[in-house]
């Protein structure tokens, strides 16, 4: 054990560690989110890093890094806690989490890394990461990238700035996909659409047996993104996609206009009223079996209860252009980054091989019933089996998608398309209109 | 004053005597007995009194909002220093009135919002006032009761009218079904149609205590005899308030026409929390913050539509600081 190099440090040595772990639990479980005291993290790990597997970095990095997380719910902050308490073990890190709630961590995060920004905190890949990258607001992490293995080129690619250079370890991923109950749909017979016009076809039977077809909601502006994104795929394909969020192609392109007439003709099979509605509470009429499917990310199991989840299935979206196909999906990658000038940089490195090695990100597999992780060495045995079709899935998928608001702008996502999306929800029928307005906004704001 | 032969001892004479025998001579002392007064600690005390105010209002209020300004002719998207930032003119001004659409809306909900609170709820917190004022039975309970909503946050006002208008749970949905009036709930909060006025619900429900209150107030500063004059005179009771109590309460009036603009010009919290001021709550105030907090990071475009806001308030404080002084010069 090397010497506490701060008082806290050496106070933290002496809570016994059963005391420790308690009070660490009674702490998450309280609510207090911040500064949930990492100092009482278990503090005797520290001769056994050399077990870490890919503990790279110079072996005497160690001492306290502080981690800024959005994983402020109850279930994926006891993954977090969980996945620290881990890391901490194998390399001796102490790690200090500052959990802030996940809506005010993004509306904050200019702010935050421009700030005193933690050691480490979490993020997402694409243009959301590739942004701050370019702004000199995170550190450059491509040391780390040579010492860790079993990442998907894909993973490496979407972790990468525009010089070139890694800023992120990939932690895990969802895809989103069409979710339904088995149950409901054996009692009533229905089977998986394979084309649209089965969909169609499923959508209006599910209408004459009473359900809501699409469960759909729209409150928070984002959900309706996944429909537009999935679209978008099937009727232009990945290229198309990437093109329009750098906005390489103009939205007032014949392409957009087609993705929208599209969603038109789908939205009487949606969920009325969607504006008023948060997908939470849309997914609980998929839940409640008051409607049969529901477009959403993997994350909708949070909201069913434990002893349903086996009854849980999905399918990808169906193919709409046949020479498009169906092998397109959004698939979000969450991660970890540094910031451009942490205080305990050899620390900080050390904990981000540890937590992209396939050891911790096999423990994770074990602990996260809800996402994917990304290291495809991972054992991932203990996957329950909508993961593993999860998995599967997107390993079937020839491009993978982030999503409209993390590969596009992020003023433009927010203050652009939400707005745009909504106004389509409420009125769809002036359709040139809206990409007009769109196309002249975005104008204004990838030029400057 | 200065020929006033005995002049009324000062707060504390004891130290200022002190102070004054300690000072660097007796120069100060032979000049005439005004400015004795005001030196050692008595002036540090007015300069200090003056400065801090004017260095809090300074820094808190006017670099801020002539950065504002300032930061409204550029394009920055708040990172990295000043060099960063772009002189772009009136871009900005130009891009929000011809293509933003939440603008337009923005400004027309504001003029609603605004003479809703003007021509609805402050009509009606003076009618309560007035009819407290009365004395009639329990008056307590009633004034307890309707200033209620104002320690309330609107945050949470906006909770408690989302029991009322939610279209799955609400009580005016259950209603109204009960009642066959309508066969599918109404979304309320989520409808471009009903969410304005039912978010003008909510924040009626809250201004008629605050203007109760003031009035309140006020009404029993009025000299009963004015009334009771009126009443010998033989007015009635709607002649005697409009006649003779509402021009008697001209400063509360004033203060009332003030609070209702301010009201409306800033109301942002309740739209905020039912949807961050998008889909027909547009505010300009919710506008200003959509683009300059959070990721957005418009800070020209942002600043742009808040300089706007200034403008726009700027009208009323003039026409109510002219009021003022000229109720001053009187």
């Amino acid at each position: 054990m090397s010497r506490p190099k701060t008082e806290a440090e050496y106070l933290a040595r002496l809570v016994p560690p059963s005391v420790a772990a308690l009070s660490r639990r009674s702490v998450l479980r309280g609510g207090l989110g911040f500064g949930a005291s990492a100092a009482l993290l278990a503090a005797c790990g520290g001769g056994t890093s050399s077990s870490a597997s890919g503990g790279g970095g110079s072996s005497s990095a160690g001492g306290t890094v502080t981690f800024g997380s959005n994983a402020s719910d109850a279930a994926p902050k006891e993954v977090f806690a969980k996945l620290m308490a881990d890391a901490t073990q194998k390399t001796g890190v102490q790690t200090k989490i500052n959990t802030v709630n996940h809506e005010n961590f993004q509306e904050n995060i200019n702010n935050y890394l421009q700030g005193g920004p933690d050691d480490l905190f979490t993020w997402f890949a694409g243009y959301r990461m590739r942004f701050f990258a370019g702004q000199n607001l995170v550190g450059d992490i491509s040391d780390v990238w040579k010492n860790v293995q079993g990442y998907a080129d894909a993973f490496k690619t979407a972790s990468t700035g525009d010089d070139g250079k890694q800023y992120l370890i990939p932690g895990s991923y969802y895809p989103w996909a069409v979710f339904y109950r088995k149950s409901v749909w054996a009692k009533h017979g229905y089977e998986v659409p394979k084309t649209m016009d089965d969909l169609k076809t499923l959508a209006a039977q599910m209408q004459k047996d009473g359900l809501v077809p699409i469960a759909f909601a729209d409150k928070q502006g984002w959900p309706a993104m996944g429909t537009f994104d999935i679209l978008n795929l099937r009727i232009n394909g990945y290229q198309y996609h990437v093109d329009l969020m750098a906005h390489k192609k103009p939205w007032t392109d014949p392409g957009v206009t087609k993705v929208f007439d599209t969603w038109r003709g789908l939205l009487p099979l949606h969920q009325p009223d969607p504006l008023g509605r948060q997908w939470e509470d849309a997914a609980q009429t998929l839940r409640t079996g008051k409607a049969g499917m529901m477009l959403m990310g993997l994350f909708i199991t949070e909201q069913f209860k434990a002893d349903e989840i086996a009854d849980v299935d999905f399918f990808t979206f169906p193919a709409i252009d046949p020479s498009i196909g169906a092998d397109a999906l959004d698939a979000p990658i969450d991660g970890w980054m540094m910031s451009a000038s942490p205080k305990n940089e050899a620390g900080a490195k050390k904990l981000l091989t540890y937590l992209g090695s396939a050891e911790s990100q096999s423990f994770r597999a074990a602990n996260d019933p809800t996402t994917l992780v990304a290291n495809s060495k991972a054992d991932v045995s203990k996957y329950t089996a909508l993961q593993k079709k999860s998995a599967e899935l997107v390993g079937a998928s020839k491009n993978i998608a982030q999503f409209l608001d993390r590969d596009a702008d992020p003023g433009f996502a927010s203050t652009v398309m939400i707005p745009a999306i909504q106004s389509f929800l409420q009125k769809p029928n002036d359709v040139n209109g809206l990409v007009n307005s769109i196309e002249s906004q975005a104008k204004t704001i990838y030029t400057t | 004053m200065a020929g006033t032969s005995q002049p009324p001892p000062l707060v504390a004479p004891g130290p200022a005597t002190q102070a004054d025998g300690a000072g660097s001579g007796h120069g100060g002392v032979s000049r005439n007995r005004r400015v004795k007064r005001l030196t050692g600690v008595d002036r540090i005390v007015v300069v200090l009194m003056v400065a801090v105010p004017l260095l809090m209002v300074t820094v808190f209020v006017w670099l801020p909002a002539i950065a504002t300004v300032a930061l409204s002719f550029t394009s920055w998207n708040g990172i990295g220093d000043f060099s960063r930032i772009k002189w772009i003119g009136f871009k900005n001004y130009h891009d929000v009135v011809t293509i933003y659409p939440a603008f337009w809306p923005a400004v027309r909900h504001n003029i609603i919002w605004l003479f809703v609170l003007f021509l609805v709820a402050t009509p009606a917190g003076i009618f309560l006032a007035v009819l407290i004022d009365k004395g009639l039975r329990g008056s307590r309970v009633y004034q307890s009761a309707i200033y209620m909503p104002v320690v309330l946050s609107l945050a949470l006002i906006a909770f408690i009218w989302q029991l009322q208008f939610s279209a799955d749970f609400g009580v005016l949905n259950t209603v109204l079904q009960g009642l066959h009036l309508t066969d599918h709930p109404i979304d309320f909060f989520g409808d471009p149609t009903y969410n304005l006025w039912a978010a003008l619900a909510a924040t009626c429900w809250r201004h008629i205590g605050y203007i109760m209150l003031l009035y309140l107030a006020g009404l029993k500063g009025v000299d009963p005899s004015l009334r009771e004059a009126a009443q010998v005179d033989g007015a009635s009771e709607v002649q005697t308030f409009f006649r003779i109590v509402f021009p008697v309460m001209r400063p509360i009036n004033v203060i009332v026409f003030v609070i209702t603009v301010i009201e409306s010009l800033r109301a942002f919290d309740l739209v905020w929390v039912i949807n961050k001021g998008r889909n027909g709550l547009e505010l300009l105030s919710a506008l200003v913050t959509s683009n300059v907090v959070g990721e957005a990071s418009r800070i020209g475009f942002g600043s742009a539509l808040a300089t706007i806001m200034l403008v726009i308030s700027l009208v009323f404080i003039v026409v109510y600081l002219i009021t003022v002084f000229r109720e001053e010069e009187r």
